[in-house]
């Protein structure tokens, strides 16, 4: 059995009017208000924005951590979040979270085997055989047996996705994965997803703050608005796949970044000047 | 191949007296000197302390005696039904605790009421409630552990991040198999601290409940000593207690290593 299946075309996502208030009756902060766009099937989404703008609130409603104020989020045409539904996590919408979320007690490979044995759908020695044949194809086989706290945080990140795709998810959302690497483990970070992303494309959200990682990766980069977040804007990055790192500095790349960074910048100046107020 | 097997022993034996360990034993050495010229000079105060030898003496025949050895095991059972009994009730209701935010608003601010008791200051109540002697020092043993494993485990449970149950719940792990594949490991490093923390208590308080309402025990019978003057037993009996403790605090890390093989290998 093949560790990466091809990807049937789904995976749609579709946010509408999406309003989130923290604590209404008491702080009553807004996170986001009426915030709506889509995500084709098979799309790698990149969402940039301000610190703090909601991103990951947005996150957390499509994976079924939180719910939302009001709106819709649909999943291939299902309401998986409004005010009244929200249904649970599961394993159509993997995340990899921002501090790393591997089981610290288990092995690399008892982490990767986790969700297919505990949703019962494959037997343990063809876990063990799948997971072995994505560690050898992404080059990390041999660390099977060691665990998460043993490893460099690149090689752990690494892995969290490897258990993340395992279960074929439908759509996988990452929360400012790469945060916290240097520059030379990113680029290997990069190419990593990159290699995964072209061999099975499928739905991904990617929440970042760097620019050239959202412009590399992205098939469109949504950037969002301070507090509370709306889409900014949208730009189509139409680079060719897969993407390599000599296009970086190329004049098409050079373009899009200047479009990306102008709307940053604008929002980041209102946030520091929000910031300002409230410090006053 | 001599050589080499040869060069090997000499390696060991000069690891075994590398300079930290021969300053350990110099340390050691004049401690017992120091000890002895106290006592040749009569230093004041200190006139009733034995020589070395007279203890050494003492401790020659303790260990040659049933009795002594019969004081160990006493002391050890009732560490270990109280120890043990602390940690079969005292786990499960941290956990409970930790979990459920209802549970713990109805039974914390009892348990907090009680938690800054000093385990010593439950002996008298221990001694009216419970028939036997015997009960009153299980029941006091398990006080002495009981407070701390279960605060350890409310504070490993609360200290399991949040990601780790959302990925969890993501990968398809049930209510069921986030308790006992998450937040029961997750929690193993605080049980295993409060482990060896209340160790550390329940011989204090074994020692103190039998020196003052046992019978038997390492407790007693350094208290026996001193009731008969036999001061250099006295010495025995305190150094077997911190032997004893010390061994019991060796167990507990033993099996957080055991227990916890993720933490050992680095």
């Amino acid at each position: 059995m093949a560790a990466v299946k091809a990807v049937n075309h789904s995976g749609e996502i579709s946010i509408k009017n999406v309003t989130k208030i923290y604590d209404p009756e008491g702080v009553h902060v807004v996170a986001m208000k009426d915030c709506s766009f889509d995500i084709a099937a098979g799309e790698f989404a990149v969402i940039v924005g301000p610190s703090g703008c909601g991103k990951t609130t947005l996150l957390n409603a499509i994976a079924g951590f939180d719910t939302i104020t009001s709106g819709e989020i649909y999943l291939d045409g299902e309401l998986i979040s409004s005010r009244d539904t929200q249904i649970r996590p599961s394993v159509e919408r993997m995340v990899v979270f921002q501090n790393g979320a591997l089981f610290p007690w288990k092995t690399v490979m008892e982490n990767i085997i986790y969700g297919p044995i505990v949703q019962k759908r494959m037997k343990r020695h063809e876990a063990i055989e799948a997971a072995r044949e994505m560690l050898m194809r992404v080059g990390l086989n041999g660390i099977e047996d060691r665990y998460p706290e043993e490893l460099s945080s690149g090689v752990q990140r690494r892995v969290e996705i490897l258990r993340a795709l395992i279960n074929q998810p439908k759509v996988v959302m990452l929360d400012e994965p790469f945060r916290g690497l240097d520059a030379v483990a990113k680029t290997v970070m990069h190419e990593f997803l990159m290699d995964i992303f072209c061999t099975s494309p499928r739905t991904m959200f990617f929440i970042t703050h760097d620019l050239d990682e959202a412009i590399f990766l992205g098939s469109k980069v949504i950037v969002m608005t301070t507090r509370p977040a709306q889409v900014k804007k949208i730009v189509h990055i139409n680079l060719p796949w897969p993407r390599e790192h000599h296009m970086i500095g190329s004049k098409a790349y050079l373009e899009l970044k200047g479009e990306v960074l102008e709307a940053v910048h604008e929002e980041a100046r209102k946030a520091f000047e929000a910031g300002e107020r409230e410090m006053a | 191949m001599e050589m080499i097997w040869r060069s090997g022993i000499k390696r060991k034996v000069s690891k075994i007296f590398s300079a930290r360990l021969l300053r350990g034993l110099f340390s050691i050495v004049m401690f017992v000197v120091l000890w002895q010229v106290v006592v040749a000079i009569k230093v004041p105060y200190l006139a009733n302390l034995p020589y070395p030898r007279d203890v050494a003496a003492g401790a020659v025949d303790a260990t040659g005696s049933s009795t002594y050895w019969f004081g160990w095991g006493i002391s050890l059972s009732r560490i270990f039904v109280g120890f043990m009994a602390a940690q079969l009730i005292g786990i499960p209701l941290g956990l409970a605790m930790g979990i459920s935010r209802t549970f713990k608003d109805f039974t914390f601010p009892v348990f907090e009421m009680l938690r800054p008791v000093p385990p010593i200051a439950w002996i008298p109540l221990a001694i009216l409630f419970w028939p036997t002697r015997e009960l009153s020092i299980y029941f006091l043993v398990f006080i002495g552990a009981f407070f701390i494993i279960v605060i350890n485990v409310i504070q490993g449970v609360s200290n399991i991040s949040v990601s780790l149950k959302w990925a969890a719940s993501s990968l398809g792990a049930g209510q069921r198999d986030i308790f006992w594949r998450i937040l029961v490991p997750g929690s193993l490093p605080s049980i295993i601290t409060g482990m060896t923390v209340g160790m550390g208590v329940t011989w204090n308080v074994l020692i103190a409940a039998e020196m003052i309402a046992g019978q038997g025990g390492l407790g007693r019978m350094t208290w026996e000593a001193y009731t008969n003057n036999n001061i250099p037993l006295i010495v025995v009996g305190m150094v077997s207690i911190g032997v004893a403790g010390y061994l019991c605090s060796m167990l507990v890390r033993w099996l957080g290593e055991k227990a916890m093989p993720w933490k050992r290998r680095f």
